[in-house]
């Protein structure tokens, strides 16, 4: 499932073939490192490097929202409400209270990012902790967290974080734990599983033999080589994250009007798809575009660091 | 294959024992107490410990577990505070609906799914393998909440060809299988059917290209077996894994389907869970939750008993 990473650059370290026939690098080019490789592949991968673009666009246009919507996102107007896409004012439509929706879905491009994103960053910190200690302290340690996190995994995630932010009550504060909670023991089990596959490795019993405490080895040794596999399947959840950080908004649980976020923008113009439903599909839309480009994304990662599913 | 199916039933039991915790947790993770919601705001303090002693949260979080446990395991999941009938009947009569959507949905992800992971395993790197693997990005990173939306748009507001919302023409609560609700049925289970269907095709393109790569099939074609005696051998290989996704799907639906539900106003499970929680009908929240999570272990269960009873193999391994 791993491969460690002196071992990786010593087996790629060397020069390729094709490069070579190309003539553009010297025989004895220094080594790129495991992650010059990843980097290197990534960047051959048309399909991955696209959806990278329109991630990157979409963070750059989240951050800077603030100052380059063409509205103002709050204010409304009941004159014009509900505007066709491609209004001469209003470009992408205005909404059931007459806002214009390009500026709102710029500025929802943040929340919907920020709630979407914050679980699986929290989780990937909290379950990789979790998930090494259990896989490398082993024994009981182990026993008692892997069978507490399968509990976890008898709830389809869906409903999980719906129960939770249900219980917890509305807004993005227990959105996000919500999701975080959803997150945690399926990251937990990645790099627990991944953990117990090199914690016999010769090199770490090295790192024994030198004296070095478990904390060390943990952070040194153990930490280096399963936290690329880990960052994959994180990764990878983003896009899962972002459908149902929305989805809770969507259903009321999340982010609260009038913020611009794309999950609720959906439900309140759920009433408009009869007069106006290209706007209304519209923030849905959104989501589905980033969510699509997290997925390749991840999935080109993964191909690039070479990590087996 | 007894002893199996003990040792996983041994394993399940302390899984379920946490799933009860959890729901049971569920209540007291709610701010305030779980009474809060039901009672006015002007509410004296002897009214309120009256209250709270009645519903016995005035007892130890242990004691009120095993009590609540207790009532459980006889089948009663309490009152719904919203509308004073037992949990276990609203619970029961959703989950029927439901289970009818999600099995639709679980059967139409699961031909369409199996074929288009036949056709892709079969001619890899051809255009359908590509068309496949495309159908099973798609069918992950869509929020199917949208696509819901967007089949109402098309198939409903602009084509009129379907019912946008509800399960009958009578606006009642109960599908029946008859040709007037199958009509309700189609637009929120083919929605539905677009996760499995993109996770099953991924699944078994994967599976049938394994299985043709193994000596045996060589074997197989070498000692004479025309191409269709080769397919039956390959979907006997095939069958045990597809078969439990297919099973573990249709929980994950049963499961996930409150979005969907909320969409096209389907009075399942999902629907009844939106209630409780606008509400803050807590005791139908742990009910419905602890249905279906019960549910969903229960599930995993019977996949995993008959994945080995279709695959000796694994109980071996």
């Amino acid at each position: 499932m791993t491969q460690p990473v002196a071992a990786s650059v010593a087996l790629d370290g060397g020069v390729r073939t094709a490069d070579l026939a190309a003539g553009q690098e010297p025989v004895f080019a220094p080594s790129r490192g495991f992650w010059g490789h990843v980097g290197h592949r990534l960047v051959r991968d048309p399909v991955a490097m696209a959806a990278g673009a329109v991630i990157l666009l979409v963070i750059l246009v989240a951050v800077l929202s603030p100052w380059i919507t063409p509205m103002d996102p709050y204010k409304g107007s009941m004159l014009r409400r509900l505007r066709p896409l491609g209004d001469a004012t209003y470009w992408l439509g205005s909404d059931e209270l007459g806002r214009d929706m390009m500026s709102r879905l710029m500025l929802g491009a943040r929340l919907s990012l920020f709630i979407g994103v914050t679980p699986v960053l929290i989780a990937f910190v909290i379950g990789s902790a979790l998930g090494i200690l259990a896989g490398y302290v082993g024994g009981w340690t182990n026993t008692i967290l892997m069978r507490t996190i399968d509990v976890f995994f008898a709830f389809p995630s869906v409903l999980l974080a719906i129960a939770l932010s249900g219980a917890l009550g509305a807004g993005i504060f227990n959105s996000i734990v919500s999701l975080t909670c959803v997150f945690v023991p399926q990251i937990a089990r990645v790099a627990e599983s991944v953990t117990t596959g090199i914690r016999r490795r010769d090199y770490i019993d090295a790192a024994k033999l030198s004296g070095a405490s478990a904390l060390t080895i943990m952070r040194v040794q153990v930490l280096g080589n399963v936290i690329g596999p880990i960052f994959v399947y994180a990764t990878s959840l983003i896009s899962v994250s972002m459908i149902l950080a929305s989805g809770l908004s969507f259903l009321g649980l999340g982010v609260r009007p009038p913020e611009p976020e794309w999950g609720l923008m959906l439900n309140t113009l759920r009433t408009a798809i009869y007069v106006n439903p290209a706007v209304a599909a519209l923030p849905g839309l959104c989501i589905f575009i980033v969510s699509i480009s997290f997925n390749l994304f991840s999935d080109g990662l993964r191909n690039a660091m070479e990590v087996r599913q | 294959m007894l002893l199996y199916v003990l040792k996983r039933l041994a394993y399940v039991t302390p899984v379920a024992f946490g799933v009860s915790v959890v729901c049971f947790l569920l209540v007291h993770l709610a701010p305030g107490d779980p009474l809060s919601a039901v009672l006015p705001a002007d509410a004296t303090q002897a009214t309120i410990d009256e209250m709270r002693a009645a519903y016995g949260f005035d007892k130890p979080l242990p004691v009120q577990y095993l009590i609540w446990l207790w009532h459980v395991l006889q089948g009663d999941l309490g009152v719904s505070i919203a509308t004073g009938r037992p949990v276990a009947g609203e619970v029961g009569r959703a989950v029927v609906n439901s289970l009818i959507l999600a099995s639709a949905a679980t059967l139409i992800g699961f031909t369409f799914g199996t074929l288009f992971g036949f056709v892709a395993g079969y001619h890899r790197n051809s255009l359908a393998d590509r068309a496949a693997s495309a159908l099973s990005v798609f069918g992950v990173s869509v929020p199917h909440y949208w696509l819901g939306m967007v089949m109402v748009i098309v198939f409903s507001a602009t084509l009129g060809w379907l019912p946008p919302t509800g399960a009958g023409p009578d606006g009642s609560g109960n599908w029946r299988p008859d040709l007037d609700h199958l009509r309700y049925l189609i637009l929120p289970a083919i929605t539905m059917s677009v996760i499995p269907t993109g996770i099953i095709a991924r699944t078994v393109r994967a599976l049938v290209a394994d299985i043709l790569a193994q000596e045996f099939v060589e074997a197989l074609r070498a000692k004479g077996l025309d191409e269709w005696g080769v397919f039956r051998h390959v979907v006997r290989n095939a069958a045990p894994t597809a078969l439990a996704i297919m099973g573990l799907q249709l929980g994950y639906l049963l499961g996930g389907s409150i979005l969907i539900e909320t969409v096209f106003a389907w009075p399942g499970t999902g629907f009844l869970l939106n209630a409780a929680i606008f509400q803050r009908d807590l005791p139908l929240l742990q009910g419905s939750i602890l249905v279906l999570a019960m549910f969903f272990v229960a599930l995993n269960l019977l996949v995993d008993v008959m994945q080995t009873a279709l695959d000796p193999r694994i109980e071996r391994a």
